[in-house]
């Protein structure tokens, strides 16, 4: 069941399209961010509310890899493996992801508190190596950072998704 | 040297709509509303400007191709490819995050002139910064009155994949579909968006637009030291001291860009080559430092500025390793819809890192120079694969003495 809020914001979405279908990932991404990944039932929820068949939406969800078609952490890292950060050296910040939280590409960490995926050149490669925690953008990295990082999300009361979405502030470039 | 994308820009946030306002913000679209459609597109031929997207197509030319309205209430669109997903590009997300106002009196003049009464801008998944400053510019462009009436201005956030930068597999994933490229023609200003008219530009050409509207095609022409005119964002990455992005004139030189803005390479490090424009440009060596960074004069040496930003390799990084990273790329965002590039790619990439961890053949070589002509242009459905091949072809040319030792001494010579 889609809740009166994720219709809401579904329904805001599709007022931007001429053809109801067209928000499927709009639809998606809305629903995602409040149960952080789409299960078999959320996709059929949206399916049957667009119109479509799930089959059909699902098609298109496992195309993009923003979708998340399996369960995350409560954070997600998403760290660029594109060429400017090879050349500066994402590969020792991958190495230092893995030790610190036993996990490797597309793993969750046992407490279900973070993902690491790969991330496609994330345009910022004057600062490279660089990744995102959820939605907020961490450049100039190193493992030494990395490491600060990690244990900062670690703490309890650290609510990072907040200050991420003040829209001025400037991100963390030292 | 003048600025017009970026003089008025701060450095920690986008500039606001009173600032833009008090150095003429908006007048152009003022002007515009004066204008027809038609004299609009003129005036944009007549400057000269290219799209900024890496395939410096006339941008004047790809309006005119919309066909004349039949019908007064024909629908028509207006996108914006804020897609920016080519690695080592970061042009558009410095405009995008330091002057959203900019773009947005670009889409009121290029919706003009094409009678677009809904524009949308495609804006990578990933850009949430840029996302919060459109949002905000949007709202008080509306709030004051700067948007017509009869115009909507969309932002979709994109779910990923760098495919959707083409723009025609841009159109299929705003309209909720798999990013597959369409087969072309029709092109999109014939049938685009839900089958209706559709003009795709990319953010830094729209940007130019209030700027040339202003100022005439002359003194857009006088921006440039080559043919081609205006100025660029030009970019540099890699092991360089001041890595960084900075509009310059057209036509500057790769040696200026990379010496005297980027401030050359870390004590320690020469140039071994670079990718002048992303990772789908050629491989270039020294023997390109002093030709001019413009479409016309890359194309003259056969090669292609693409987005403009460079990604310097130095001679401790090895190039094969490189070659790598850039071929995984490339094979992961294949959209998997025509065969050469869904396997071919892989087969590139998989033979690449056989090299690096030295279980290569010598005959590899011939087999990878074989594949990077099967997937260059003309035998694909788009220009991903032709991309990919860009570096592929260049760097077995230009690093075939790395590959030899790679292959004979059995390992990475750099430690990989």
């Amino acid at each position: 069941m889609l809740t009166e809020l994720e219709l809401g914001e579904i329904d805001h979405e599709i007022a931007k399209f001429p053809i109801r279908k067209s928000a499927c990932l709009d639809a998606l991404m809305c629903v995602q961010k409040h149960r952080g990944y789409i299960s078999d039932e959320t996709l059929k929820d949206v399916a049957d509310y667009l119109g479509m068949s799930p089959t059909e939406l699902d098609g298109i969800a496992t195309f993009y890899n923003l979708i998340y078609r399996q369960p995350v952490g409560e954070q997600v890292i998403r760290l660029c493996d594109s060429v400017s950060c090879w050349i500066m050296g994402y590969e020792d910040v991958k190495k230092r992801i893995n030790e610190k939280l036993g996990i490797s590409w597309g793993e969750t960490s046992a407490d279900k508190k973070f993902t690491l995926l790969p991330a496609q050149c994330l345009g910022t490669c004057d600062h490279a190596p660089a990744m995102m925690i959820n939605d907020r953008l961490y450049k100039n990295i190193n493992p030494e950072r990395v490491s600060t990082i990690i244990k900062s999300y670690q703490q309890e009361g650290c609510d990072h998704d907040k200050t991420s979405h003040r829209a001025y502030e400037s991100e963390s470039a030292p | 040297m003048t600025r017009p994308l970026t003089e008025l820009m701060k450095a920690s946030r986008p500039l606001s709509l009173d600032e833009y306002v008090a150095h003429n913000g908006y007048q152009a679209a003022k002007i515009a509303a004066t204008l027809g459609g038609p004299e609009i597109i003129q005036l944009i031929k007549d400057s000269g400007l290219q799209g900024r997207g890496g395939a410096g197509f006339s941008t004047g030319i790809k309006m005119s191709a919309v066909p004349p309205m039949t019908e007064p209430d024909q629908t028509r669109y207006l996108v914006v490819n804020a897609d920016e997903m080519e690695p080592g590009t970061f042009k558009d997300r410095w405009l995008l995050e330091g002057h959203p106002h900019q773009l947005i009196e670009g889409i009121i003049i290029a919706a003009r002139a094409i009678s677009a009464s809904v524009a949308y801008i495609f804006l990578r998944g990933e850009y949430k910064r840029a996302e919060i400053c459109l949002a905000h510019a949007l709202q008080e462009a509306s709030l004051s009155g700067l948007i017509p009436a009869h115009l909507a201005i969309h932002v979709h956030m994109s779910a990923g994949r760098y495919i959707c930068g083409e723009e025609t597999a841009l159109l299929n994933a705003l309209e909720g579909r798999r990013a597959t490229p369409r087969a072309k023609p029709p092109f999109p200003q014939v049938s685009g968006l839900w089958g209706k008219p559709t003009v795709v530009q990319n953010v830094e050409t729209l940007c130019n637009f209030p700027h040339i509207i202003r100022h005439g095609a002359v003194w857009f022409k006088s921006l440039s030291k080559a043919v081609d005119p205006g100025t660029k964002i030009f970019g540099v990455s890699g092991k360089v001291k001041k890595p960084g992005a900075f509009e310059l004139a057209m036509g500057t030189t790769v040696r200026e860009i990379l010496f005297e803005h980027a401030g050359g390479l870390w004590d320690g490090l020469s140039l071994r080559a670079f990718l002048p424009g992303g990772a789908s440009t050629d491989f270039l060596g020294a023997d390109f430092l002093d030709v001019p960074m413009d479409y016309s004069s890359m194309a003259q040496k056969k090669t292609r500025m693409g987005t403009g930003t460079m990604i310097v390799l130095d001679d401790h990084t090895c190039p094969i390793g490189m070659l790598v990273n850039l071929e995984r790329f490339f094979k992961q965002e294949s959209c998997g819809f025509c065969t050469p590039c869904r396997e071919g790619l892989s087969f590139v990439h998989e033979t690449l890192l056989a090299i690096e961890r030295g279980e290569g053949l010598i005959s590899d070589l011939d087999m990878l120079l074989k594949h990077a002509k099967i997937l260059g242009p003309g035998s694909t459905f788009c220009a991903l694969a032709p991309g990919a091949s860009a570096p592929l072809a260049s760097g077995l040319r230009l690093f075939r003495d790395d590959f030899i030792e790679h292959i004979n001494h059995k390992g990475c010579p750099y430690g990989n």
